[in-house]
């Protein structure tokens, strides 16, 4: 039998990447970090620590906490602004030949995601902009990516002022994800990014206090993976658009999962912490696979899920 | 300054006294660029529990060897505790900016005061090899909490403990200790790692007596290489890593 040689290129919408490996915000810092350990080139997109329009500082410590299989974390976006980003991350970021998507956030108003996306429109190193509607840290009752209506509308106005390949990161804490996926779509989105932490908690008993001085924080890491899973796979046979898949991978099997729910591209997060070149050998393990089951494009694997055997 | 991703080789993996165990390993290229203050990034197994790495201090270095110095306190570092010679850890190292001697703090006539407090001993033996024979003060609750006070006396350093009960040398704080030595004679800088309450009061002391003081920091970390910003300290320039721009800081910079 002759070997056959994968084709790992897809597509987000107007986007399109070398492989479908990519890294999650808020897990990679802004690349530079990892240049110790891994050719950054190699990578199918890198996704930026979210920007915001002023300065912020973050929440108070402590921050991060482990749990069984995962972490907590409530970092609170802490992030140097647009200016110092574009100004001192952007020049090492554009230097890769790597898709750069920028992750955006509103603190106050929602009209900070317009200022945003008109300062990144402008640079052609900025190949797609990533809508974060769904930190679960920024002490608000209600997210964006909690309402449909909300939703639509968020993506739907940044939309009017961007040729830019949009995506819309949701947040697992809802009712119907595929409800929310349907209105990101609906607004314009060119991808979804699927899923953001899950909202947690966790006490340290002999304090009686909270692990976290936030209190609460997102839930990351392998334990979430099959709410991640479910939730690509729900979403994947309602819309139309494009799905990164995210929450949990550690590995090539995880990642095979996402792919086989329906994602067209995956996001490695908190593994990065762990791993930090994991991104490389997943990659290296989806050729493998695809070799394996005689593979050539990854859209023969992308939501091709059967049913049990009886 | 280079970090490397490596599985190394447990040379050897032993008690030391109590819960305290010694983990010496291999890497050449880790000995070759380790300062003082420095840590390394242990992944105790190769399962999801526990998730993540745990951070230890350089205790010593000698030719391609590392003696790690921790105790064990939970379930990473008990598994820790298992792992036996002849295996391969994945690590990462050296993490951190270390303490800052290479300058000043070696002249001869140069005066530096180390002050430890309980596991705090770790890195600064390490340190102490790389000073003109510092003055070494080592606090504990009691007498069996004093830890490394022989290796600090290999390395030719005047040593003076301190136990809250009494139990072996100064009877009280070793924080305590070091104010009423402050009065006795000049030095020209602290260096201090230990709890954060000693920290703190190390800190003061310092400041009253105009003396600069480096104190190593511990903290809770996800990464250990400085981009989930989730080990930070307030310091007067904001949250600042204690993975990747600690675990060392100056007590004048600290807002704790």
């Amino acid at each position: 039998m002759v070997k056959i040689k994968p084709n790992l290129s897809v597509n987000l919408g107007r986007l399109e990447l070398k492989n479908p490996v990519m890294v999650a915000s808020g897990t990679f810092g802004y690349a530079e970090e990892f240049k110790d350990f891994m050719d950054l080139k190699k990578l199918g997109a890198i996704v930026t620590k979210t920007i915001t329009l002023k300065p912020r500082h973050g929440n108070i410590p402590p921050r991060t906490c482990e749990t069984p299989a995962g972490m907590l974390n409530s970092i609170g976006l802490e992030n140097p602004g647009i200016d110092k980003f574009l100004q001192e991350k952007l020049p090492y970021l554009a230097k890769l030949s790597v898709p750069i998507i920028v992750s955006i956030a509103a603190e106050e108003n929602l009209d900070e995601f317009l200022n945003l996306t008109n300062r990144l429109d402008k640079i052609d190193t900025v190949a797609a902009i990533e809508l974060n509607i769904s930190c679960p840290n920024l002490q608000k009752n209600k997210l964006v990516s909690q309402d449909a209506k909300d939703t639509f509308e968020l993506v739907s106005m940044v939309r009017k002022v961007t040729q830019k390949c949009l995506i819309t990161k949701l947040s697992p804490n809802v009712t119907s994800i595929s409800e929310i996926a349907i209105a990101a779509q609906d607004g314009g989105s060119d991808a979804l990014a699927l899923i953001n932490t899950l909202s947690g908690m966790s006490i340290d008993v002999n304090q009686r206090t909270p692990k976290l001085g936030a209190w609460v924080g997102g839930l990351s890491g392998a334990a979430i993976r099959p709410v991640a899973i479910k939730m690509v796979w729900e979403s994947y046979n309602k819309i139309k658009i494009p799905i990164i898949g995210m929450g949990g991978i550690m590995d090539t099997q995880s990642a095979l999962e996402f792919f086989i729910a329906g994602a067209t591209a995956i996001s490695v997060g908190t593994a990065n912490f762990i791993n930090p070149k994991v991104s490389l050998e997943i990659i290296l393990g989806l050729k493998q696979y695809m070799v394996e089951h005689n593979i050539q494009n990854l859209d023969n694997l992308i939501g091709r899920l059967k049913a049990c055997k009886e | 300054m280079k970090t490397f991703q490596n599985k190394v080789k447990i040379i050897s993996n032993k008690k030391y006294q109590d819960n305290y165990w010694h983990l010496v390993f291999e890497s050449s290229l880790i000995a070759k660029n380790a300062l003082a203050g420095q840590f390394v990034n242990i992944k105790v197994n190769t399962g999801l529990e526990p998730l993540l790495r745990r951070p230890i201090s350089i205790h010593q270095v000698e030719a391609n060897k590392i003696k790690l110095f921790y105790q064990i306190l939970g379930p990473g570092t008990q598994i820790l505790s298992t792992r036996k010679s002849g295996e391969y850890l994945d690590l990462i190292g050296p993490l951190g900016n270390g303490f800052t001697y290479s300058k000043t703090s070696k002249t001869l006539n140069s005066k530096n005061i180390l002050i430890a407090g309980g596991m705090g001993v770790a890195p600064l033996v390490f340190l102490a090899k790389k000073l003109q024979k510092p003055l070494v003060l080592i606090g504990a609750r009691t007498k069996k909490q004093i830890l490394c006070a022989s290796e600090f006396k290999a390395l030719g350093c005047k040593v003076q403990l301190a136990t809250d009960d009494g139990s072996q040398g100064f009877k009280g704080k070793v924080t305590d200790l070091l104010k009423l030595i402050l009065t006795q004679d000049k030095f020209s800088e602290i260096f201090s790692c230990g709890p954060t309450a000693m920290l703190k009061a190390v800190s003061a002391i310092a400041q009253n007596n105009k003396i600069n003081a480096q104190l190593s920091l511990e903290s809770h970390m996800a990464c250990g290489i400085g981009v989930c910003l989730g080990c930070v300290v307030s310091t007067k320039s904001g949250y600042q890593r204690v993975c990747k721009d600690g675990p060392v800081f100056s007590a004048q910079e600290l807002t704790w």
